[in-house]
Order: C-alpha cells, then sequence, then structure tokens
C-alpha cells in the first residue's frame, strides 16, 4: 500500500523528497533513578521486601481470624469472620503483587528489547512440500479412485453419533408429555385457598379493593407440588361490581365483583403480582406488562399480548370460593402448539 | 558435555528435565521472548486472572454445595429460615455461608470474579475491536475469543441459577417462557431442559454440571489454544518509534513479565478477596427458596444478561401473531433470539466483513489508533450504544422508582433512542475521528502552539508554534492512507460484460462507506511546503494537493 501514496499529485520539485516519513527509530533510553543512584535502589530493595513482609503478616493475620473468629449462630459473627479472612487475604495477596510489580518496574531492566517478526505462513519450498505430501497421502489412501469407499465411510460416520445422541435426547426431556401445559389442577369445585398456608376462602371475608394470592386447595399435599403451583396459582380480586365490564359470555365467571385470575404473566411467565387498587391495574414486576383488571385483564401496556386467563369461579353452599372448572386456555407463555 | 569453565551451566533440575525433554531448547526459544507493554494489553490478563480465581473459589463451593432439588426443611442458625421448606440446593448455600468459615467469602469473591471476568472480557474485546487487532493473521484468535465470551455468558448463567433463590427461579421461569417461544421445537425444548414441566427436579443438577464440567471444560481448552495464538502471532503493538510490521518491541518474559504477571494476579486476587469481604453479593438468604408463586420488584439478573432483559421489556406485545392456528411470539423471539443472534453473528463475523469490504489481506501487526478508521470506530462505538440503551432499559424499574418517573414514558423513550441514538453516536464519533486526524495534520505541519508572541521590526506579531520532534510526528503520521476500492468498468475494452460486476460493485459501496471521508496522513512535501510559507500561514502551494488528500464529503479541508 505504501508504494500507492506516489500517487498523490505534488509539485514536480519536491519528488526529491521522500513520500512518506520514514520511521525514526526507537526513542532514546532515559535512565530511572535506581539505574543511577544507588541509594535509590536500596531504598527500593527495601520496599520491595517490606511488601513482601506485609504479604506474610496478612496471611498470619487470615489465619489468626480463621481460629479466632469462627462464625458463631448469627449474622453479625458471620459479617466479622467474613471481613477479617477477606481482609487477610487481600493484604496477603495485594502486598505480593504490588512488591513483584515494583521490582520489575524499579530493579527489572527496563531497556527494550527487539525481536524480528516472520510472516505467518511458510515458506514457498515448505508449501510446496506439504501440497505434495498431501497429494501423495491422497492418492495412497485411494480416496479420490474409489468413490463407493468414499460414501460408504460419509454415511458410517455420519450415522454414528446417533446411537449417542438418540437415548440422550429421548431420556432427558422426561416423559415428552407437553399436553401438561393445557392443564392445572383446577376442576369443578375445588376451593381457593391462601398461598402459602392453605387456609379456604369465604366469599363474606374480601373486602372490596382487596386482592388476594390463591392456590388450589390441596396443592401443598400433591407430589409434584411446585409444578403444579406454577401453573395453577391465581391472583383473586374483589372489585366494585359497577366498574367491572365483562365479556357476555364470562358473566357468570365472577362472583359479587370478585374475579380470580391466572397469575402467570403471558409473556414470559414471571407471577403477576403488583395489584394497584385505584386503577385496578396489574403490574408484571419482570417485564412491566399491565394488565386492567376491571376489564377482562386485558393488556394496556408492555411486552405481553394476551389477557391473563380467567378462571371460573363461584361459591359452594357454605359460602367458601369454589372454581367452576379449570381455565378455559393455557396458562402462561405462548408456544407453538398453544391453540391447536 | 564439554563445557566452557567461565559459561554458566543449567541448573540442577534444569538439567535433569532437560535430559529427558530437551527442555533447554524451549527456554532458549521463549524466557527472553518479548511482549509489547500497554495497559490496555493487560485487559485479556484480568478476564485470564479472574478465571483462575473462579476455578479455585468454584472448588472450594463445590466441597459443600449439593446440587439437588429435594425438598428438606431448614434447621440452622438463621433464625428467620428456621421451619421453612426448601430444596437442598438452597439449603446447602446457606450453610456453606453460614456455618463453613470462609464460606460467604468464598461465594462473595466467586460471584465478583464472575461479574469482572466477564467484564475483562467485554472490554478486551473493545480494545481489539478499536485497534484493528481482529486482523490478519488474527481473525481465528478473534472467533476464539468471541466463543470464549459466549462460554462465560453460559457460565454465569448457569452459576446464577444454582443457589435455587426465588430470584435465580424467576430467571429460570423466564428462560422457559423465552424457550416457548420459539416456533415448532420450543415446547420440546423446554421439556428437553426441564426433564419435563418447569420447574421439575432435574434443572439444579444438569445445570451443575454444565457449570462446573462442560463450560470451565470448554473455557479452558479455549483459553488455552487463545494464548498459544498469542504466542505464535507475536502480539500487536502501538505504532511509535522502531515498532514496525516486522518487529516487536518490549520487555522479555523472563523475568520482567513473569513478575509483572505473577503481580498482577496477585493484586486481581487480592482485590477480589477485598471485593468479597466487604460487598455482599446476592444475599439469598433474604429472597428465600424459590417459590413459583412471589416476586419481587427490582429485580436485576447480573449485567451482562441485563441487555437482553432490556430488549424483552422494550418490545410491544402487539408482535406475537398467530399463523394457521400456531402461535408465533415474536414479541418474545425478536428480543430474546433474533437480536442477540444477529448482534453475536456480527461481532463473530466481523473481522471476515471488514477485510472483505475494503479488500485488505495483508496482515497487520501495528495497532490501529482508533481515530484512523473512522467508521470502524463509530460502528463500534454505535453497537456500544445500543447495548447501554438495553442495560439501562433493563433497569427501567429502577429507574422509575429512583427518580419519580412513569414507567410508561421511561419504556417509549427508551423504544425510541435505541433506534436514534446508534445512529447519532455513530455520526458524532465518526466526526471525531475525522477531526482528530485533522488536529493530527495540523499539529505536524505547524507544530503546537508555544504561547510565545513575537514582534517582528516591521511590527508584525506571530505566535512562535514549536516544531513536533520526529518520535511524536511519527505517530501522527506513521499510518497507511486508506482509499475506497475503484470499481472496474463493466464492460472490458471488447464490450463484453465482465463477470462479477455486480459483486465489485456491491464491494466498492461498502468500501466508500469506510473510507470516502477520510483525512490522509502528511507527507515530508506538505511539511517542507509548510515551513517554506511561515509557520501558521494556511498553505496555498499545497492547497490543491489537499483539495485531493483531503476529499471528503462535508468539504471542509485540513490544516
Amino acid at each position: 500500500m505504501s508504494d500507492e501514496s506516489t500517487e498523490v499529485g505534488l509539485p514536480a520539485e519536491q519528488h526529491d523528497l521522500p513520500h512518506r516519513f520514514e520511521n525514526p527509530g526507537l526513542p532514546p533510553h532515559h535512565e530511572r533513578l535506581t539505574d543511577t543512584d544507588p541509594r535509590a535502589a536500596k531504598r527500593a530493595e527495601r520496599l520491595i521486601a517490606a511488601l513482601f513482609g506485609l504479604s506474610a503478616l496478612g496471611t498470619i493475620g487470615a489465619v489468626a481470624a480463621f481460629f479466632v473468629v469462627p462464625p458463631e449462630q448469627t449474622v453479625a459473627s458471620i459479617r466479622l469472620s467474613t471481613l477479617l479472612l477477606g481482609l487477610g487475604l487481600a493484604v496477603a495477596f495485594g502486598a505480593a503483587g504490588i512488591a513483584a510489580i515494583h521490582w520489575s518496574k524499579t530493579l527489572m531492566n527496563d531497556r527494550e528489547m527487539v525481536e524480528e517478526r516472520h510472516p505467518q505462513a511458510s515458506s514457498a519450498a515448505a508449501r510446496e512440500q506439504a501440497a505434495q505430501v498431501i497429494a501423495d497421502g491422497v492418492s495412497d489412501s485411494g480416496l479420490s479412485r474409489r468413490g463407493a469407499l468414499k460414501g460408504a465411510m460419509v454415511t458410517a460416520l455420519a450415522l454414528a453419533p446417533l446411537g449417542f445422541a438418540v437415548p440422550l435426547i429421548g431420556g432427558v426431556g422426561g416423559d415428552w408429555n407437553i399436553s401438561k401445559f393445557r392443564h392445572t389442577m383446577w376442576k369443578k369445585g375445588t376451593k381457593l385457598a391462601h398461598d402459602p398456608s392453605g387456609r379456604t376462602i369465604k366469599a363474606a371475608d374480601l373486602t372490596i379493593g382487596s386482592a388476594v394470592h390463591v392456590i388450589p386447595d390441596g396443592l401443598n399435599d400433591v407430589p409434584d407440588m411446585l409444578e403444579e403451583k406454577a401453573k395453577a396459582m391465581v391472583l383473586l380480586i374483589r372489585l366494585d361490581p359497577r366498574t367491572l365490564k365483562e365479556a357476555p359470555d364470562r358473566k357468570d365467571w365472577s362472583y359479587e365483583g370478585i374475579v380470580a385470575y391466572s397469575k402467570v404473566c403471558t409473556h414470559v411467565g414471571c407471577p403477576v403480582a403488583l395489584y394497584e387498587q385505584r386503577t385496578h391495574h396489574l403490574l408484571c414486576p419482570c417485564h412491566q406488562s399491565t394488565f386492567d383488571i376491571a376489564d377482562g385483564a386485558k393488556v394496556v401496556f408492555g411486552p405481553a399480548k394476551r389477557p391473563l386467563p380467567q378462571l371460573p369461579i363461584t361459591v359452594d353452599a357454605e359460602g367458601y370460593l369454589v372454581a367452576q372448572s379449570d381455565f378455559h386456555e393455557p396458562v402462561g407463555p405462548s408456544f407453538w402448539e398453544r391453540l391447536k | 558435555m564439554s563445557t566452557n569453565a567461565s559459561a554458566p551451566k543449567l541448573a540442577a533440575p534444569v538439567d535433569i528435565l532437560d535430559q529427558r525433554t530437551g527442555v533447554a531448547t524451549f527456554i532458549k526459544a521463549f524466557a527472553r521472548k518479548v511482549f509489547p507493554d500497554h495497559w490496555s494489553f493487560l485487559l485479556g490478563e484480568i478476564a485470564l486472572f479472574s478465571f483462575i480465581i473462579l476455578l479455585l473459589t468454584g472448588t472450594f463451593l463445590t466441597l459443600f454445595f449439593v446440587p439437588s432439588s429435594d425438598l428438606v426443611t431448614y434447621t440452622g442458625p438463621l433464625a428467620a429460615m428456621n421451619g421453612v421448606e426448601m430444596s437442598r440446593a438452597f439449603a446447602s448455600t446457606l450453610h456453606l455461608s453460614f456455618e463453613v468459615t470462609g464460606g460467604l467469602l468464598m461465594r462473595q469473591i466467586h460471584h465478583w470474579a464472575a461479574l469482572i471476568f466477564m467484564a475483562a472480557i467485554v472490554t478486551h474485546m473493545m480494545r481489539v475491536f478499536f485497534t484493528g487487532a481482529f486482523r490478519k493473521p488474527r481473525e481465528i484468535n478473534w472467533v476464539i475469543g468471541f466463543t470464549l465470551m459466549i462460554l462465560g455468558l453460559a457460565a454465569g448463567f448457569s452459576g446464577y441459577s444454582l443457589p435455587d433463590d426465588v430470584l435465580s427461579g424467576n430467571g429460570l421461569r423466564i428462560t422457559d417462557g423465552v424457550v416457548k417461544s420459539i416456533p415448532i421445537i420450543g415446547s420440546y425444548l423446554s421439556y428437553f431442559i426441564f426433564g419435563g414441566e418447569f420447574p421439575g427436579t432435574h434443572i439444579i443438577p444438569r445445570l451443575f454440571t454444565v457449570h462446573i464440567l462442560l463450560v470451565p471444560g470448554l473455557i479452558l481448552a479455549l483459553v488455552g489454544l487463545h494464548l498459544f495464538l498469542v504466542v505464535l502471532h507475536k502480539h500487536t503493538q502501538y505504532p511509535g518509534g522502531g515498532r514496525t510490521e516486522r518487529n516487536v518491541v518490549g520487555y522479555p518474559i523472563f523475568p520482567v513479565y513473569m513478575a509483572k504477571q505473577a503481580g498482577y494476579f496477585l493484586i486481581i486476587f487480592g482485590v477480589l478477596a477485598l471485593m468479597g469481604a466487604t460487598l455482599t453479593i446476592n444475599p439469598v438468604w433474604n429472597y428465600g427458596p424459590y417459590d413459583p408463586s412471589p416476586v419481587s420488584a427490582g429485580a436485576q439478573p447480573d449485567w451482562y444478561m441485563l441487555f437482553l432483559e432490556g430488549a424483552l421489556r422494550l418490545t410491544p406485545g402487539f408482535l406475537e401473531v398467530v399463523i394457521g392456528g400456531f402461535t408465533l411470539s415474536l414479541n418474545v423471539l425478536i428480543p430474546a433470539v433474533v437480536v442477540p443472534g444477529i448482534l453475536f453473528t456480527t461481532l463473530a463475523l466481523y473481522p471476515f466483513v471488514e477485510s472483505w469490504a475494503t479488500g485488505d489481506k495483508r496482515e497487520h501487526h501495528l495497532a490501529d489508533r482508533p481515530r484512523n478508521a473512522p467508521v470502524r470506530t463509530a460502528t463500534g462505538v454505535s453497537v456500544l450504544t445500543a447495548f447501554m440503551v438495553l442495560i439501562l432499559a433493563g433497569s427501567n424499574d429502577l429507574i422509575a422508582t429512583h427518580f419519580h418517573m412513569s414507567i410508561n414514558a421511561i419504556t417509549w423513550t427508551f423504544r425510541i433512542l435505541l433506534f436514534v441514538l446508534p445512529v447519532v453516536t455513530f455520526m458524532v464519533t465518526k466526526r471525531i475521528a475525522l477531526g482528530l486526524q485533522r488536529k493530527d495534520r495540523e499539529l505536524v505541519l505547524h507544530g503546537h502552539e508555544s504561547g510565545k508572541i513575537v514582534r517582528f521590526d516591521t511590527g508584525e506579531y506571530i505566535e512562535v508554534h514549536q516544531p513536533l520532534d520526529e518520535q511524536e510526528r511519527w505517530i501522527r503520521v506513521q499510518h497507511d492512507p486508506r482509499r475506497p476500492i475503484p470499481l472496474l468498468p463493466e464492460h472490458n475494452e471488447r464490450g463484453v460484460r465482465r463477470r462479477g460486476y455486480r459483486r465489485d460493485a456491491l464491494r466498492t459501496r461498502v468500501s466508500e462507506f469506510f473510507y470516502a471521508d477520510r483525512v490522509e496522513p502528511v507527507t515530508p512535501a506538505e511539511v517542507a511546503a509548510a515551513q517554506a510559507h511561515g509557520e501558521h500561514d494556511a498553505l496555498p502551494a499545497a492547497g490543491h494537493a489537499m483539495a485531493e488528500l483531503t476529499a471528503s464529503k462535508d468539504g471542509s479541508s485540513a490544516g
């Protein structure tokens, strides 16, 4: 590229000048104080030795802290133990590190050395020989002449990993029954219960404006409790029935202004837990999707597309809130076959 | 073996080794190998040393951590947790934090080291990018380094989830939601990861294997390869007197770099120990064990995941569509899969893109000054701007609560800034880089202002300019001028349409994008002309040359 710079248009009389500046070579070396003054060198030596000494003291401190201040049964004692042990380590490593660097900067040779580079590519002769070796090897193996052999080999090697991959993939997904996404443990008559205590809820206990975290009654006794809870958790809210807008086909899904919505965000599944009483908006703390509880939990802001699924509820003979059925659609984030 | 009495002999251990391995040849070749000195060459070392510290503290943690989702009832020193049902993973995290001396310290050092590991990788990549150190022959090493960054993300993510607390559990839940959004295979992929329905009992032990075996094993192997290639290529160096494309100037490994590197490792360990001792990180005992139901507001993932979180928060919901009865959640797929996919692919392939676009196939061992590659520098700053906007968007709830602002307004602001700000910073950075190059020209042509005013006997006042010494001048004139690739005509002299013309035309357009606006380095002739016409005058003789040399679109001329 440096040759191309001859193209720039310059007055003819300046053509005796070089076209580009030339590298001036290494800058002159400056002696350090420790190079010229033996006392300065001695001072540096003493400082380095002192730093190594400090490092050893740090180690002793850390070991002493281990034995003298073990964590007791309180948080404060754990803090103290962590602090003393850590400070000991910090001094032990930090001081030794500073000593080593100070040594290299003050006492070790600081004259820059120059090492030649060579092009990464091999010499022409070596490349030629390598090409010959490869050609010899290829013709030796007969790969180019025996096409059937090549095909057979590639097929065999391409298939071989299957014997490993099939058991692996087959095993890791459990039963691969993805239809479980569609159902929760709510069914007709399941009582609504407080999360996490499991206490069942009477409609009369709820005042207008209150919001209750709800799980299905009996959740705490099922074996796969966390999986069921991750789908079945519900937020129960009592609104003034006059503010409630309900779709005609869902008129009987609420009870006297009490509505129950899935607490699993339809965006990526966080628990939608922040309820603002004044606006009846429900906010997902993870990505700020906002749902309007008074209007079918429709999305009013944020990255979610769909409203939260509603759980149809009613009361039983004793006044306890119960589910009419399971959710009518899969809860939680969207997936490919959600509507199938 | 006859030895000269005055020559030094091999020390006994080296002698023993040499007779069995021939190690003396290796020592001869490598012990005085030269490395150039610059603070920015040490960023990668921070990553390397943090990784070693991660291995050491991580080993400590594995001795006490139990990667199991089995439920146990907590009994221990933490009164607030007594009687709470939790996974064995969470219980053992509490045990190693509160009952093992130094356990909490090791956990905190480990977590801080992980954050610094990623930060060092990213800043090291930025250094390599902005100085063009990824150019031939180092493209392969750029790709290896890129892969290490991805593995670092995987290590961080898998480790963050292990304690099985509320925050990390919600992180996994978000992961599950993202995985489910992938078309066709999403639901099955979710089962593949969790061994059934979320959360299941498999994910903690699986992440443990990934975190302590697969990922660190791969990182270790690739770090070895990365460093091998650094030694093979010899390190790049910044331009300066005596430094050329054919040499490397610096200090020898033995003893200078051995002392400096050992010292540097110890200092980093010391700083991390200080952080672990004094700065609480991820206090899982405040969050409690994972339960799908509770969640806390103001929960952010570790910093390197924030850009994904921000992208998820910004993408509006209407992008979810139903096609033929199948649900396509573009509102999740775009921010969490497509955007990082494009970002990472571009990043990995950038060296090849630039080399194709600029037609530059030469080896480069002298680092660029970022101003001398204005479009590359501006591109880097532009991508970093988008990254920063996404990081801030990932913290929009904290911004809202700290500054008492509307979360909706903040989100909308970031949605707009994500598209506008990168363009603005691209243009501003490119102008700054060109401006700095013009300043370089001015300094070389006219010297430094000395502040000395001289009055001539004619009454004329001038300011004396101090010419640059040759070392300083060299730094400002050493770079090769870069020009767009000229486009050969579409038809040859016989009027036949040339093959590959369209590809060439595209390449010329991209190359114009890189180099159309440019400032060329000063030549000796220009300095001679400037000096012939006085220290500070405009250059009438070089005027027309200047117009050609600085054919920039905005029409302003240098000097």
